[in-house]
């Protein structure tokens, strides 16, 4: 039932606010998306993670297909779920000093697009997750498309079709296991889990799956999109973005490519690894010599991406939790950064790396919020960036020395971009662009420390997540060397 | 049969309007009458009634089509009346060949005999020649109905041609009998009757406007008004759909492994050249105009499919597609009438012109192109799914491919009316009425998105 809530609070919401014309329409929001925090907040204190599922809804929705509305969380999704709701108000607060033109559209976009993604992370029914995971891309494409900058029109389009091309492949392949279900055929996740496919039929059904996740994560050379559109986006859509709508590639990997075709996965990793780590280094030297804020952040988010997604495909425990707590993570520190870089879009009308220099002497809070946001993103211990990277590389390091000590790279080269980022905005000769950076608001100040309350928790008592997800986790883990018997491969 | 005598007698009551003089309410009889024949055709559900000697059958396929054609029609003529009733001085006439079109229409969904299927294509056919010409005094509307015509006349060649011949082999024109025949004789190849198949399946590949069989439709979609356009694209389009699937899955499906490789091939033909020519155009009307060739690709995958969910999945493609691209085309033709062009240029700015007109819009493109909750979504995803089960793979991957090349275009007058801004500031007309039923359509495609088992399995 909670499940539920989570779906119709946005959504009346979002009827309220167009039918009643409401003035402050981003309060309205704000209201609506902190009221779904609580109904999870609620939710995740009630979860007994040894339960397995919590808050089942199960509805008929077409039954001449066997298909239902079937939400429900285990330990995997309600740690997304979390995420999306605690991201939101973010979000929202993050654009309500804005002035938006058309304000009414922008957030219920907003919103549409948190009922979306949290359909996707909470379906347990394929026909389900496949048109929630669309339903979040209408908003999206229609936020980037209204508020965005320069060249919005192409990027966004070319954004939208590599998505859904991606995904549509993924239809066939649901609809294809769809087909193999015994009896009246069943899109439900949990029968998918019990079919028994031949290795052929398992590598067609990984390559559908994989195309539609590594489009949407994205895994190197389907990344073409992501950096434009990180750039051209408006902030709140950058943030939705990078912070829960790429979660939805990587947790489909978890939820639909680890257990259904283990197999394929043994077989075929070796691949998705190495390009998930060329995708690392890939993103992380782009990186380095960007000197625009938000593409430099949306190339380290490539790489920080690349190496979640090899964890999966390590397929163990420590790789599969460090994604777990590594996507959240990458979410609060992406919006954390991304919001900075606003802030100081915002006064200076710049986020050129060149034009700034010298703000730490101008406005110190600013470049201190900056360097522990920073550092999160670094990786550094007792920040919440550590225990995910070293999961991660843990995790990899177990499928491959070699491997986990290229991914490594990330680590070294994260520091070099974003410690070079940080010595030309904030130290040096205070220039023109910094000069007109003003103290933080009210709000900011809240928003931010907010952020970073997260970032130091979690960094110090990662056990908050870990807890939650291990059951599922090594729920999962049971599954696929039952069902694979590659116990020895593993 | 009551739906045939009802449409008759509409549309000789239409005839006569100009001699009496009660032109201003054949609109009203023409929509009355279609309606009562809606009526008549649901009183028909679930009874399989066999009229005329078992030439015709109103089964639960003939009533869902038939209703299909109906509805639309009466879209159809409602928005007519407003954008060319106070112009045209031959409205009675033209109502009468649009109302006669259907009862064509309405006999090509249920036939059982293949001189049934001749006639309703027939009446259907000569009605869309005279439609296409209707602006009798521009080139491109003389152009459109002489090809029309010419193209038409020789495909309908074809048909009967092969008609002839699969007499020739079964001695029948009687669904029933030849199926039997058929069954009977199926172990031998008979090259009289695998001639015969040839030939129709020719002559229905040029109706449905599947390539290469295609070339007359982008010059009489865009030469004809556009809301017959819509016509011809909407109850055209579903009409020989609907016989071409008869015949094939009642008739020729114990030979289908001599005809199915021919229909998988014109499939994907039939998607990509609709689909990439598509891309190129500048003109809307031709841009929708091979799109409903693309379609006609998706649709032939239901021929192909296994029987049982074949005619459910074609149903519902044709009720979503119908729908949808009869309200793109006519927000095309007030956006048309307004801007005075026929390009996505007129379509700039439109959300701040015209809100609901952009909404509506986009709404039906968004459905042309397959996005989930519309309906077109959930028609394609029927159409997949029961390919996937017929075996075809393959060809379903490829009809994916040419999903997402669609979106190209189809999202071109959204981006159009979104995300630029207009230099001139007209404001964009539209009559409370065509809100409102405009608004249905949009409404029914989202409906029908979000609970598609609205619309029976048959």
């Amino acid at each position: 039932m909670h499940c539920l809530l989570l779906l119709i609070i946005p959504l009346i919401f979002i009827v309220l606010s167009n039918i009643l014309k409401v003035k402050h329409t981003g309060m309205a929001a704000l209201m609506g998306s902190l009221l779904t925090l609580v109904v999870s907040l609620i939710m995740a204190f009630h979860f007994n993670s040894n339960d397995g599922v919590a808050g089942d809804f199960n509805h008929a929705w077409i039954s001449s297909f066997g298909i239902n509305f079937h939400i429900g969380v285990d330990g995997i999704s309600l740690i997304l779920v979390l995420l999306t709701t605690i991201l939101t108000p973010f979000i929202i607060c993050a654009s309500l000093n804005r002035k938006i033109e058309n304000a009414n559209a922008f957030y219920s976009l907003i919103l549409l697009m948190q009922i979306g993604m949290l359909g996707a992370f909470m379906a347990k029914d394929a026909f389900l997750f496949y048109v929630s995971y669309e339903v979040a891309l209408i908003p999206i494409y229609f936020i980037c498309g209204l508020w965005g900058g320069e060249n919005r029109i192409a990027v966004t389009l070319k954004f939208f079709i590599y998505t859904l091309a991606g995904s549509l492949f993924m239809l066939v392949a649901i609809i294809y296991l769809y087909l193999q279900t015994p009896g009246g055929h069943t899109f439900e996740i949990s029968e998918f889990y019990k079919l028994n496919l031949s290795s052929s039929q398992q590598s067609w059904i990984f390559w559908g799956f994989f195309l539609a996740f590594a489009v949407k994560v994205p895994i190197f050379p389907f990344h073409s999109w992501q950096p434009p559109t990180y750039t051209t986006a408006p902030t709140a859509g950058t943030m939705l973005l990078a912070g829960i709508m790429l979660k939805m590639g990587l947790y489909g990997l978890i939820r639909f490519v680890l257990p259904i075709v283990p197999e394929a996965v043994a077989q075929w990793n070796t691949l998705a690894i190495i390009l998930c780590v060329c995708g690392i280094i890939y993103g992380s030297v782009i990186a380095i010599r960007q000197n625009d804020l938000k593409t430099l952040i949306a190339f380290s988010s490539l790489a920080h991406v690349g190496l979640i997604a090899a964890g999966i495909f390590s397929m163990n425990a420590q790789g599969i939790q460090g994604a777990m707590i590594q996507m959240f993570n990458h979410g609060i520190n992406a919006v954390a950064l991304f919001f900075l870089i606003d802030l100081l879009e915002r006064r200076s009308g710049t986020r050129l790396m060149d034009a700034f220099g010298g703000i730490a002497s101008v406005e110190k809070q600013v470049a201190i919020v900056f360097a522990i946001v920073m550092l999160g993103s670094v990786g550094l211990p007792l920040t919440n960036g550590f225990v995910g990277e070293f999961l991660l590389l843990m995790g990899v390091y177990q499928w491959n020395m070699w491997a986990s000590l290229m991914a490594g790279l990330t680590i070294i080269l994260g520091a070099v971009y974003m410690l070079r980022l940080y010595r030309n905005v904030f130290f040096g000769e205070v220039s023109d662009a910094s000069k007109t950076v003003t103290p933080m608001t009210m709000m900011e100040k809240i928003i931010s420390w907010k952020l970073i309350l997260f970032i130091l928790v979690l960094g110090i008592f990662p056990n908050l997540l870990l807890d939650i997800s291990a059951p599922s986790v090594n729920e999962l883990l049971d599954m696929i060397a039952h069902h694979s018997n590659l116990i020895g491969g593993l | 049969m009551n739906v045939i005598i009802a449409l008759t007698i509409t549309g000789m009551l239409n005839l006569f309007g100009g001699i009496f003089n009660y032109r201003k309410i054949t609109p009203l009889i023409s929509v009355l009458g279609i309606i009562a024949a809606l009526v008549f055709n649901f009183m028909y559900w679930n009874t399989s009634t066999s009229f005329f000697h078992h030439m015709m059958v109103e089964d639960n396929y003939a009533v869902a089509f038939s209703g299909v054609c109906l509805a639309l029609a009466t879209v159809l003529i409602l928005f007519y009346n407003r954008f060319m009733g106070e112009s045209d001085h031959h409205l009675p006439e033209v109502l009468s060949i649009i109302v006669f079109s259907v009862a064509g229409a309405v006999v090509m969904v249920s036939y059982t005999n293949l001189l049934m299927l001749f006639l309703g294509v027939e009446i259907l056919s000569i009605a869309f020649y005279i439609l296409a010409g209707l602006k009798k005094k521009e080139l491109a509307s003389n152009e459109a109905a002489m090809k029309y015509f010419l193209m038409g006349a020789f495909s309908t060649g074809f048909l009967l041609f092969g008609i002839t011949l699969i007499y020739g082999a079964t001695a029948s024109f009687d669904l029933t009998s030849i199926a039997s025949f058929i069954k009977a004789d199926g172990a031998s190849i008979n090259y009289i009757l695998l001639s015969g198949v040839l030939l129709i399946l020719v002559g229905l590949l040029f109706k449905v406007a599947a390539a290469p069989f295609h070339f007359w439709t982008p010059d009489v979609y865009q030469g004809a008004p556009t809301i017959i356009t819509a016509f011809f694209a909407t109850v055209g389009k579903i009409a020989s759909f609907a016989a071409f699937y008869r015949l094939f899955s009642l008739c020729f499906a114990p030979i289908a492994s001599e005809w199915s490789s021919v229909i998988w091939c014109v499939a994907i033909l039939t998607m990509f050249i609709g689909n990439i020519t598509a891309l190129q155009q500048k003109n809307l009307k031709r841009m929708l105009a091979y799109s409903s060739i693309a379609h006609a690709g998706y649709m032939l995958l239901a021929l192909i499919s296994p029987a049982y969910v074949g005619a459910s999945a074609i149903l519902f493609y044709s009720v979503a597609y119908g729908i949808a691209s009869m309200s793109a085309f006519i927000c095309l033709h007030i956006v048309q009438t307004q801007t005075n062009t026929d390009e996505a240029s007129g379509f700039t700015g439109l959300a701040k012109k015209n809100k609901s007109l952009a909404l509506i819009t986009a709404i039906s493109l968004l459905s042309l192109s397959g996005i989930p909750l519309t309906a077109g979504f959930f028609g394609k995803f029927y159409l997949f799914t029961s390919a996937i089960e017929g075996g075809y793979v393959l060809l379903v991957c490829l009809a994916v491919v040419n999903s997402f090349i669609s979106i190209y275009y189809y999202f071109k007058p959204i981006i159009e009316s979104y995300f630029k801004t207009s230099h001139t500031d007209t404001v964009l007309q539209l009559k409370s009425t065509e809100t409102i039923l405009l608004i249905i359509l949009s409404v029914a495609t989202i409906v029908l998105g979000i609970l598609p088992s609205l619309i029976p399995s048959i």
